[in-house]
């Protein structure tokens, strides 16, 4: 089996599990924030249930903290009586976006089962746990009863090799592969990273690779875990799940073969994830604006590479640069290693963590027709503001370069 | 849900996505209103001119994006009969199901309708016919368990039914009443 059918049996009491199976799967960590919330909170206090186990759940407030629109802040107030009324631990109210929470407060374990209603939930397979995404109505459902139905995925293997060139980074892996599976190529399936090159890559670059699986249709992306997972998570976290790696003749429905040793910064290009260009192909590209966060593109590794061009360089005049660390714990460190103070001397804009322009919701709007260079994790039409917007996405490396030359910018050229 | 009826046919393309079915510049507004905004990117018109029981017959991947709730919501308020695509995202495809939106597999029914044709729908055999053309168009059967879980309206009136999750005394560590601000954000959904 691989790892994902592991941790399917395991969850569901079954020796083994094969693709297509049906399972009922305990839940290990029940995940949800503010805008997915109050989506059941009145159908799930109609059950007249308590919650199944309350150490299991994980409540973030995150999308748009703090609220712009009476909207926004009555869907954090609701969320934050409903953790009052039922007694939650474990709220986090400001304190970054969910997906980057879960793995520094140390909630996410190698083998555990991760549910939460937000698509970005993916973002633990980085770890080595099962992690998928649902709707609030099931959310409600696995409140209630600490469970939930899976089909058990057919699964793609990756195999990933080559050293990566500088200025390359998990991020222009993963649209990379975008390229080559297409935005439904993984619809239902897992897709199993592997290789030399994710064993060297680093934490921040397996949960950035692992996040977007989902704009490949996937249930899930997953990493089995390692050194380097374990020394993560052991700094932030007291005991460690089950750890488990796929068999070495573990059956795959696919296998892509991928060498990323002469591999250019990628960029997925508008309106869709899969319209992925080598960067020297769209260097003519003029940018109005240029966003460096999210849950896909937000971590220290970002704003380190960020920052490492902005010690040369200045924000071009006409571009807005917006830098939004995905946690306050990233943000603390940035301002610690001096990173935050080179780019706002730079010209950048850094806001507080939350979600923030990535999903239109947040500041960082885009006007009518303006183009965006982004480390988000989705381009499509309308995202993050104007229906005519174009979003660019890319590593927070490309992205710096081109708001320093207000252009789609290799970054290999500004080092 | 009704087990059979007829609408007319609006066709969508291959990988609609959530931020398309409900843009997130209209999020703040109650679902009654943002749902006159849905699809509006590609199809302006479409919310207007709407009747009830309306079908959206799609390409691939149909509802790929965000996990939110609120675009099957919003489709469903808009009083759709069905959304029938060559195939869906996983995420979408069981939200619709958890909430009472039917959604009908056919890798046949791009082909086989056209924009405006007239369609019959009998969820309870899982059949398409096009009245227009006069042609039956092959549809993957509904499993029995989901088409349980659509007719009830959606997971919870499911559960009311089945009562398998029978109601324990309410909570009286509720230190804080439910206020009525929350309802209407409630009704809408969330986003995800």
């Amino acid at each position: 089996m691989n790892i994902t059918e592991k941790i399917l049996a395991r969850a569901s009491g079954q020796k083994s599990v094969k693709p297509g199976d049906i399972v009922e799967a305990r839940v290990d960590v029940a995940l949800f924030h503010e805008k997915a919330g109050p989506g059941f909170f009145e159908n799930f206090e109609k059950l007249g249930r308590e919650i199944w186990d309350k150490n299991k759940v994980v409540v973030v407030a995150d999308h748009a903290v703090p609220p712009s629109n009476i909207y926004s802040a009555n869907c954090i107030l609701e969320t934050r009586n409903f953790v009052l009324r039922h007694r939650l631990p474990h709220f986090y109210l400001g304190k970054g976006i969910c997906h980057q929470i879960m793995a520094e407060e140390g909630f996410v374990k190698p083998g555990l089962v991760i549910v939460g209603a937000d698509s970005h939930t993916v973002t633990q397979g980085a770890f080595g746990a099962f992690a998928t995404a649902v709707g609030s109505t099931e959310m409600a459902w696995i409140l209630a009863k600490g469970s939930l139905w899976f089909r058990v995925p057919e699964a793609i293997r990756i195999k990933v090799e080559g050293s990566l060139s500088e200025m390359v980074f998990g991020k222009d892996i993963i649209v990379k592969i975008f390229g080559i599976l297409g935005i439904d190529g993984a619809t239902y399936k897992t897709l199993e990273f592997m290789g030399s090159t994710i064993d060297e890559l680093s934490i921040d670059g397996r949960m950035t690779m692992c996040n977007m699986v989902v704009d490949a249709g996937a249930k899930n992306g997953i990493i089995g875990p390692d050194q380097r997972t374990c020394e993560y998570l052991q700094y932030r976290a007291d005991a460690f799940g089950e750890t488990v790696q796929s068999d070495s003749d573990a059956d795959y429905a696919r296998t892509i073969d991928l060498n990323v040793a002469q591999m250019e910064p990628q960029v997925a290009c508008p309106h869709s994830m899969d319209n992925v260009k080598n960067v020297r192909e769209i260097q003519d590209i003029k940018i109005d604006q240029a966003f460096i966060g999210t849950c896909t593109g937000g971590r220290l590794e970002d704003l380190r590479a960020a920052s490492r061009l902005f010690r040369k360089h200045r924000v071009h005049p006409e571009v807005m640069l917006v830098i939004t660390p995905a946690s306050n714990k990233i943000y603390q460190r940035a301002l610690d290693e001096g990173l935050i103070q080179t780019l706002i001397q730079a010209g950048a804009m850094v806001t507080n963590s939350n979600c923030g322009a990535c999903g239109g919701g947040g500041m960082g709007v885009l006007g009518e027709n303006e183009v965006c260079i982004s480390t988000a994790s989705r381009n499509t039409r309308g995202r993050m503001g104007h229906v005519s917007g174009q979003i660019y996405l890319a590593s927070a490396a490309t992205v710096a370069a081109s708001a320093i030359k207000g252009k789609v910018t290799d970054p290999r050229e500004m080092i | 849900m009704k087990k059979r009826f007829q609408g007319r046919v609006w066709k969508f393309g291959d990988h609609i996505d959530t931020d398309v079915i409900t843009p997130g510049k209209y999020e703040n507004l109650p679902l009654e209103e943002l749902c006159r905004h849905c699809l509006e990117p590609i199809k302006a018109a479409f919310a207007h001119t709407l009747k009830d029981n309306d079908v959206l017959v799609a390409g691939v991947n149909f509802g790929c994006g965000s996990a939110r709730e609120i675009a099957p919501r919003a489709l469903k308020k808009l009083k759709i009969g069905a959304v029938v695509a060559k195939s869906f995202s996983r995420t979408f495809f069981r939200n619709a199901i958890a909430i009472g939106l039917p959604v009908l597999i056919s890798p046949q029914a791009f082909e086989a309708c056209h924009e405006g044709d007239r369609v019959m729908i009998d969820l309870a055999h899982s059949r398409l016919k096009n009245m227009t053309t006069k042609k039956a168009v092959p549809v993957d059967p509904i499993p029995k368990d989901i088409y349980g879980i659509l007719l009830s309206g959606g997971l919870f009136a499911s559960l009311r039914k089945k009562r398998r999750l029978k109601p324990k005394a309410r909570s009286r560590s509720a230190a804080v009443p439910m206020g009525t601000q929350s309802k209407r954000i409630q009704r809408q959904g969330g986003r995800g």
